[in-house]
């Protein structure tokens, strides 16, 4: 029997359900699969309503984790196998290899060094990164990681004789012994490649909303520049596509709650950025619930943002790299054919589980959300039970470790 | 008080040019008997054991490691004995500038003003360990393991039996005669698990059954909670209950106390207490549970533009007679109360027609089920209309709305709903823009107006607070009246520690998010109480033993401490001395930060010690020549944070700053401002997070009471004879560390402008 509790995911949830469940005196092991905890929302420039940095409330929860000796956290980590049962549960973990010390060395320098460069994931592939690298200036744990894979072999040579990296090292398995587990594996953004009518990714100046965070982030490809990609020069006109890939049976069945209010914030960060630009919104419905309503209002009485209720049909590329985007105008039924400088897919959140291989014994809808596990004493939280915006993540995520305490303390 | 350290030296992680070994001789020197152990070691996280030893064979009570930011590696610095850390990489040697503005050269010795800059903070890493000392224990010695649950509905329900599952007693309140709350209402309920398609049974019966058989609850009805004093793990509850006033102790609670709907008058304009044939939602479900509903053609009318232009206007005229009023008034001002007497506290209503709007998703899930059941019920017979604008739906809901639209009884328009009134013996909606393609006017027997959902505490002090600040939750009306919290990431912050709301009296919520929110603030009052009884701080000081001792014998009973608590923290008796609640204390050091006589203190933070800091650093007379000296106070939650990635992004800063963290500028005491001009700083930086409604400061207040001190600490230093330019505060968001380098180059260049402060040379 343990009282140690596994969370699976260090994103804004698992942080959550890991500091809170530990706050109370539990072991905790954070796994993630990353290099570094944080999970999406380091991605994200500022949150909605209130346009506050993430880094923020992100700096508290690592603070949270560092002084407490009850958590301890594993990176570049998965769940390989699960045995045993509730209160009783062996984990094995694989972990791979980060190839550096153990501690905070500054390898900045190091890296800047080094002549391979990679497709940057952390930037959705709008800049590249160096083979050794931090995904961002707040990254946590404060340690590079090594990519072996993107040296090249005068960077082998240098990594070889730099006493804090070590190119042998291998993945190795650990296992943990809890009694209880929160699965918080969030999401990823829904694949564009599959939306064939909405440019699938190859009109140059046809972004997704994530993309378009990274723009923003002082952190980013541009250095928090709203610019197009494709020749750098701000952008006049943009427009927000939304529920590109929601709410549609032919991809993703749901609305993914957040995506309205993300264009409304974006719209913020264009108005701010760039004072001449204007900002057209295509929407089905627009989702801003409860007090989020204030942030619309205040949208539309900036003047900069015009709200269009329709449907996009198409968006192709034209003349001078612009973007052509045809609509639908649903309420005159006219059909719109209008030209911008950069369009903005506000794509939506697939569940990490989707299409991967579970090793925990989840019951999964068919879309990947968690549905259930609660009597194997494992609790879903966050965007992998369904959308949720950063609040309700942490919200789900304090219940999910009130759930997983109970567990390992009501035996 | 450390009177033995060690002082260990990261050379990996120091670089620079600099001697370390000539930095560590100079620290004996300096030091001698209290620096009891000097190292150097190449790779220090690789020597965490070395420490451990010294601190064995040499009986070491403090440890000071100079390297990287205290933000690094802390897990590998765990240490017995009172441990401090230097920034030497961050914010001395990645981010030196020479007063050129040119940065370090590979492979050359450290500059002078380097090697200055690192002893001055060697020396005050020695000071605060000096000046500080381990907390004692502020630890209850048994805390009361019952929580008091405020609402019998959904979510009290819920907490209740999550509390009593966690082993906790509960104490469960409800102000009505009938436990359920709203939920008693509702025909059926909106989803609450995967697949999200299908109405679900609230299940209130069972609910009920299970919370009254608990016996580790125990429910009071037709009750109300007449007092609340104390602090988490022994609060002292008093009830007001049919059998009279009833006692009782408890440690924590969660607030439930859900939503009344809102007044009919902010809803004539859609026909609501104007006509028979329209109600609201609520008002729907509990005719149609009773089976009074016969209505055949129903319309649901989510479209609430109709109220609000209403609203809108009446504002204006009221807002103009109000104008018209006070220029009436305006030779007769209103009586103030009279020093030294207490204002009676008023609790405002809250309560408008923005609620109405903040229920939109909650109006639009359960109008689905609302006709989703008189469909079903009526086996489609019953033809219902809903009528949106928006069908807010948000998330994983989209998939009942999708099933709705299937319903064969149900049919639904987007539509701006332009009138609604009677018209003979039945009701005509006009609608405009809708999807179909025309407008119309759709004849219904009966109108469904959404529900407002005005939180309790909008209109009631709910937990009658016995407490210094009041008995009500302060600056509710940041959030129209909810119980919410500021904060996104943590949302069940409120600033009343030990006290969390849960479900819509914190936000409108469906009923699966009633049923998340009610188990994360159980989660949340278990901690307060379990905290309370180990004497460690909750969020987001979490774990932090230390807490504010207070030296009654200088008090002068100002009361400021005890009026600026963010979290309401100090009571007081009835001279104003200051009562400190320990449990309710998040550690910001707000208090004295405010507190004229010094007398209150932290073991490892207080005055004296960043005082003695601030006096620590080496301030060279020749202002011309060696440069100016500035003091920067940075709160550490944000702008420190900010200073070390600045650095380590390649952002560099005047060499002529010395920085020290303090806990939130709310902390920062106007004395350590004298302390800098009288020690001959040129200047004083202070650094913190964004203020106003959208405030970012963790502790609430922080930046704000900054401020606000700073007009009285302008006054002091014109007084004295120095310009007030000299301190000056900024906002430095954490993500802003691109903004670094400027805030500082050019307040030190404003700095060189002005020339020395006159103290100087004294």
């Amino acid at each position: 029997m343990s009282s140690a509790i596994l969370v699976v995911g260090g994103g804004f949830a698992g942080l959550t359900a890991a500091i809170e469940a530990a706050e109370l005196g539990h072991d905790v092991y954070i796994v993630e699969k990353t290099p570094f905890l944080g999970g999406r929302v380091a991605q994200l420039n500022k949150y909605f309503p209130k346009l506050c940095p993430p880094s923020c409330g992100l700096e508290i929860q690592f603070q949270r984790i560092r002084n407490n000796p009850r958590i301890k956290f594993f990176t570049l980590a998965e769940v390989t196998a699960l045995s045993g049962s509730k209160g009783n549960y062996t984990v094995q973990v694989t972990l791979q290899p980060r190839h550096t010390a153990a501690h905070a060395v500054d390898l900045g320098f190091f890296a800047s060094g080094l002549e391979g460069e990679a497709v940057n994931d952390f930037d959705f592939g709008l800049s590249t990164r160096k083979p050794l690298y931090k995904s961002a200036p707040f990254a946590f744990p404060s340690r590079y990681v090594l990519d072996p894979k993107s040296l090249t072999a005068a960077d082998k040579a240098k990594a070889a004789s730099c006493k804090f990296i070590n190119l042998n090292e291998e993945a190795r398995t650990i296992e943990l012994q809890v009694g209880s587990i929160v699965v918080a594996t969030g999401w990823k953004p829904y694949d564009v490649t599959n939306l064939s009518n909405l440019g699938a990714g190859t009109v140059k100046n046809c972004i997704t909303n994530m993309q378009m965070e990274r723009l923003a982030s002082p952190y980013g490809p541009t250095a928090g520049k709203i610019v197009r990609p494709s020749d750098h020069v701000p952008p006049r006109r943009v427009c927000f596509v939304q529920c590109a890939g929601s709410r549609d049976q032919n991809h993703l069945n749901y609305c993914s709650y957040i995506c309205c209010m993300a264009s409304i914030k974006q719209c913020f960060y264009v108005a701010e950025a760039l004072p001449d630009a204007h900002c057209d919104i295509f929407y089905i419905d627009l989702r801003a619930p409860g007090r989020y309503i204030k942030t619309l209002d205040k949208a539309r009485a900036s003047g900069k943002v015009s709200f269009i209720k329709g449907k996009v049909a198409n968006v192709e590329q034209i003349e001078g790299d612009r973007v052509r985007v045809q609509a639908e105008d649903a309420v005159r039924g006219e059909k719109l054919t209008l030209d911008y400088d950069l369009v903005v897919l506000a794509t939506g959140m697939q569940p990490s589980l989707s299409q991967e291989n579970c090793p925990l014994p989840l019951p999964l809808d068919e879309e990947g959300f968690v549905m259930g596990g609660e009597e194997a004493g494992i609790f879903a939280a966050g965007c992998a039970v369904m959308p949720l915006d950063v609040t309700r993540s942490a919200q789900t995520g304090t219940a999910a470790a009130l759930k997983a305490v109970q567990t390992v303390e009501g035996r | 008080m450390s009177s033995k350290i060690g002082v260990y030296f990261d050379a990996a992680n120091i670089g620079g040019g600099l001697d370390v070994e000539a930095l560590a001789a100079g620290v004996k020197a300096k030091w001698d008997s209290l620096v009891a152990v000097v190292r150097v070691f190449p790779v220090l996280a690789e020597q965490a054991q070395s420490i451990v030893k010294d601190i064995e064979d040499n009986g070491l009570d403090g440890v000071l490691i100079c390297g990287a930011s205290p933000r690094q590696d802390v897990e590998l610095y765990r240490f017995p004995v009172l441990t401090e850390r230097v920034n030497l990489r961050e914010q001395c040697v990645l981010s030196y500038e020479d007063p050129l503005g040119n940065g370090l050269v590979p492979g050359q010795p450290a500059p002078e003003l380097l090697v200055q800059l690192a002893t001055d903070y060697i020396n005050m890493g020695v000071v605060k360990l000096q000046k500080g000392s381990l907390p004692d224990s502020a630890a209850l010695e048994k805390g009361v393991r019952r929580i008091l649950v405020v609402g019998g509905g959904f979510t009290g329900l819920t907490a209740a039996a999550e509390a009593a599952a966690s082993g906790y007693e509960v104490v469960l309140v409800e102000k009505t005669d009938r436990l359920g709350g709203a939920v008693n209402n509702i025909p059926t309920g909106s989803p609450l698990q995967g697949p999200w398609e299908d109405k679900e049974s609230t299940n209130l019966a069972e609910r009920i059954a299970a919370v009254e058989q608990n016996p580790k609850i125990t429910v009071y009805m037709s009750s109300t909670v007449a007092k609340l004093a104390g602090q988490p793990g022994q609060y002292t509850l008093t009830l007001n209950t049919p059998e009279g006033e009833k006692t009782l102790e408890v440690g924590s609670a969660v607030v439930a106390a859900g939503w009344t709907p809102l007044d009919p008058k902010y809803m004539e304009a859609m026909g609501l207490g104007v006509s028979p044939k329209v109600m609201h939602a609520a008002e729907f479900g509990k005719q149609f549970l009773a089976g009074k509903i016969t209505a055949r053609r129903i319309a649901f009318v989510l479209d609430t533009t109709l109220a609000e232009e209403a609203a809108a206007k009446q504002k204006a005229e009221a807002e103009a007679e109000a104008q018209a009023a006070e220029q009436a008034a305006e030779a007769a001002p209103a009586e103030a109360p009279a020093e030294g007497e207490e204002a009676v506290f008023v609790k405002q209503n809250l309560e408008s027609i923005e609620h109405l709007r903040y229920s939109n998703a909650v109006n639009s899930v359960g109008m689905l089920r609302l006709a989703n059941t008189v469909c079903e019920k009526t086996n489609d017979v019953t033809q219902c209309y809903v009528l949106y604008k928006d069908m807010v739906v948000p998330g994983i809901l989209e998939r009942f709305y999708r099933k709705m639209q299937d319903r064969l009884g149900l049919m639904m328009t987007k539509a701006d709903v332009t009138s609604i009134r009677e018209e003979g013996d039945h009701m005509v909606v006009s609608c405009e823009n809708t999807l179909l393609g025309m407008d119309f006017d759709l004849d219904c027997d009966l109108v469904v107006v959404p529900t407002g959902l005005v939180p309790v505490s909008a209109k009631e002090a709910i937990m009658q607070f016995e407490y210094r600040q009041g008995p009500d939750f302060p600056d509710l009306d940041l959030f129209d009246g909810y119980l919410d919290s500021n904060y996104i990431c943590f949302p069940y912050e409120t600033r009343r520690t030990g006290v969390y709301a849960a479900g819509c009296v914190r936000q409108p919520m469906t009923l699966d998010g009633c049923l998340q929110d009610a188990r994360g603030a159980v989660l949340k009052a278990i901690q307060a109480i379990e905290c309370a009884e180990h004497g460690v701080a909750v969020h987001p000081r979490s774990g932090d033993r230390t807490y504010p001792v207070f030296n009654f014998v200088r008090c002068t009973q100002c009361k400021r401490c005890t009026e600026e608590c963010p979290f309401g923290a100090l009571d007081d008796d009835e001279k104003g001395t200051p009562k400190p609640n320990p449990a309710r204390c998040r550690r910001c050091g707000t208090c004295f930060g405010a507190c004229p006589e010094r007398v209150i203190s932290f073991a490892n933070y207080n005055i004296d010690q960043i005082g003695s800091m601030i006096r620590e650093v080496s301030v060279p007379k020749d202002f011309k020549n060696e440069g100016p000296r500035i003091l920067i106070l940075a709160c550490e939650n944000d702008a420190y944070p900010a200073l070390d990635m600045a650095a380590l992004q390649g952002h560099t800063w005047s060499p002529y700053v010395r920085i020290i963290p303090v806990r939130c500028l709310g902390s920062v005491n106007a004395i350590w401002v004298s302390d800098a001009m009288s020690k001959g700083y040129d200047g004083v930086m202070l650094l913190g997070c964004k203020y106003g409604d959208d405030y970012q400061c963790h502790f609430v207040k922080g930046s704000e009471l900054c401020a606000r001190r700073m007009t009285n600490i302008a006054e002091t230093l014109n007084r004295l004879g120095v310009e007030p330019e000299r301190v000056e505060q900024f906002e430095l968001a954490i993500d802003e560390a691109h903004c670094v380098t400027d805030m500082i180059d050019g307040f030190v260049k404003r700095i060189e402008q002005m020339g020395p402060n006159p103290f100087k040379a004294m």
